[in-house]
């Protein structure tokens, strides 16, 4: 049985896996301190109120310098998914396979995520399905946005 | 015809290539297989190896221009550069890159190289093992995904899910590749040939992609020799012309965490009019197409956004038949590409679109004329190429 299925792990991929820190330059810092939070924030324009992820320096539609970072409910939906068997990375190779899903926000402009469906890893998943995030603490102290199918 | 243009003006005039071999198996340095490739294409041209003054390559290539340029001797280097981007994407740019060089009278022989040693160094498939990461790479590694595989297996299944597309046209790429490689002797799947039911029981990499579905990895280099168009009239092959090549990307393809805005794009739908703009020919005039197969969901958008068909068309037109030489609509990757002959970052495809130009492909398109290189779906930037003879 694939690892993700052990009732010992709390994380859906096993440990090892490389642990996302905020750049240096402060860009992102924000993203990964109100992970912790448990809050979802994406970019958004100050000034024309354009929706942006990942994060950049400037509004690529009005090119203002000036962009907040806005809480998204954590209400998404499927826009692609895959099963992965083949692990790519050393701590993977008892994990597979494990489902990676590409979410669209949609009270964010349908920017998009890349996290993984929680759950069993053998079902096949229905495009734009409605998920929520899931805040998965890391005893690294990080934390990652996941996706789980949303209640009806 | 606008002034500004490379259309014509410019051949491949020299093809090289060492012998392809399993990934970690070359007996000699990378380095070295590049300077034997360049030195072949030299041969294969007619001029000294000291009548190239320019040298372009991609995707990061290793051996660096001056070394390249120092080893070999040349008297003077007048141009050098580097296509900006990973994977196969500037394969056909650097050709385009050479060409516009000539053109405008910076160099006037321009070599473009690719060379792979993986034993030597590490392999594309596999992720490093960081300990931690930041930037892009952050918001996907984490989870898994972290492969062009991966990326473009995602792409891949929204395309498919948008258009109705079965496994069908994936596993079709495939055999067509395979079955073109048993023809060619210097093909590594040369004498293993593809059943669609090996397709279909190979274990999956990542769904929709099998095994099969996915490049080689190999060692191994290649070089081309570009020049002026009335230069390569004078040498000894008969010129390949170059009639046009676009390179660049659509909007904001590099926005990270899969946020490109047209998402399962190939990224050539601003390419490939401009491409047949600048050749002043239509998709229906493309004799074969060399298409650079990192993984066959990124040849099928390739294919339509080339204009071969629409989307909804894509379950009739990518069949074994219509994609296999010599009978085929649009015969591909006819010396078995990425997939089956060798990976050599999409090189050995350009050298093979110019053989099918010459008439000295081991799958030969009746009378080709005007042949199409298509480098790095899916990636950005990319490029493309067309050729005549
Ligand atoms: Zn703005």
């Amino acid at each position: 049985m694939a690892s993700n299925e052990n009732t010992e792990s709390k994380t859906y991929l096993p440990a090892g896996m490389p642990a996302p820190e905020p750049t240096r330059d402060g860009l992102d810092r924000e993203f990964w301190e109100a992970a912790k939070r448990h809050e979802l924030v994406v970019q958004k324009c100050n000034s024309c109120g354009t929706f942006q992820f990942a994060p950049e320096w400037i509004c690529h539609k009005c090119h203002t310098l000036d962009l907040k970072w806005h809480r998204v409910s954590g209400a998404g939906r499927i826009y692609s998914w895959e099963r992965v068997w083949h692990p790519a990375h050393p701590a993977l190779k008892s994990a597979c396979p494990y489902i990676v899903v590409v979410v669209e926000l949609p009270d964010a402009a349908n920017v998009r995520m890349v996290g993984n469906l929680l759950g069993n890893p053998k079902i096949d998943v229905a495009f734009d399905a409605e998920v929520e995030a899931i805040f998965e603490d890391h005893p690294e102290g990080f934390t990652l946005i996941q996706w789980q199918i949303a209640p009806r | 015809m606008s002034e500004f243009t490379i259309k014509d003006k410019t051949a491949i005039a020299g093809l090289g290539e060492t012998q392809y071999y399993k990934r970690g198996a070359a007996p000699v340095s990378e380095f070295r297989l590049a300077l034997e490739a360049i030195q072949r294409a030299a041969d294969d041209a007619g001029i000294p190896v000291t009548a190239i003054d320019g040298i372009a390559s991609y995707s990061n290539d290793r051996n660096d221009s001056i070394r390249v340029a120092t080893a070999l001797g040349l008297p003077e280097l007048r141009f050098t550069n580097m296509f900006w981007g990973g994977g196969g994407g500037g394969g056909s740019g650097a050709i385009g890159n050479a060409a516009a060089a000539i053109v405008a009278g910076f160099a006037t022989c321009v070599v473009v190289y690719r060379a792979l040693a993986q034993g030597q160094f590490g392999r594309f498939g596999a992720t490093p093992s960081m300990r931690t990461i930041s930037g892009p790479i952050a918001y996907t590694w984490p989870y898994g995904m972290s492969t062009p595989a991966q990326w473009i297996a995602l792409r891949t299944r929204r395309f498919m899910y948008d258009h109705h597309i079965t496994q069908d046209p994936l596993a079709a790429i495939a055999m067509a590749c395979y079955h073109h490689a048993q023809s060619n002797p210097r093909a590594i799947m040369y004498g293993r040939p593809l059943t669609r039911q090996a397709y279909d029981d190979s274990r999956w990499i990542v769904e929709p992609f099998h095994l099969y579905d996915c490049c080689l990895e190999n060692d191994g280099a290649a070089a081309v020799i570009v020049t002026s168009a009335d230069r390569a009239r004078d040498l000894k092959q008969k010129p390949v012309y170059i009639m046009a090549s676009a390179q660049g990307s659509d909007f904001r393809q590099g926005a990270a965490a899969e946020n490109g805005p047209d998402y399962a794009t190939s990224n050539f739908k601003t390419l490939a009019p401009r491409l047949y703009a600048m050749a002043g020919i239509e998709p229906r005039d493309v004799d074969v197409a060399q298409v650079y197969e990192n993984f066959t969901g990124a040849v099928m958008t390739s294919i339509v956004e080339h204009g071969f068909c629409r989307p909804d068309e894509v379950m009739d037109f990518c069949t074994f038949e219509n994609l296999t030489a010599p009978n085929g609509k649009l015969p591909i990757n006819t010396s078995g590409g990425n997939l089956a002959e060798c990976y050599m970052h999409g090189l050995e495809l350009i050298i093979e679109a110019a053989r099918q130009v010459r008439g000295t492909s081991t799958c030969q398109v009746k009378d080709a004329e005007i042949s199409m290189v298509v480098s790095g779906p899916m990636v950005a930037p990319v490029s493309d190429l067309i050729l005549r003879r």
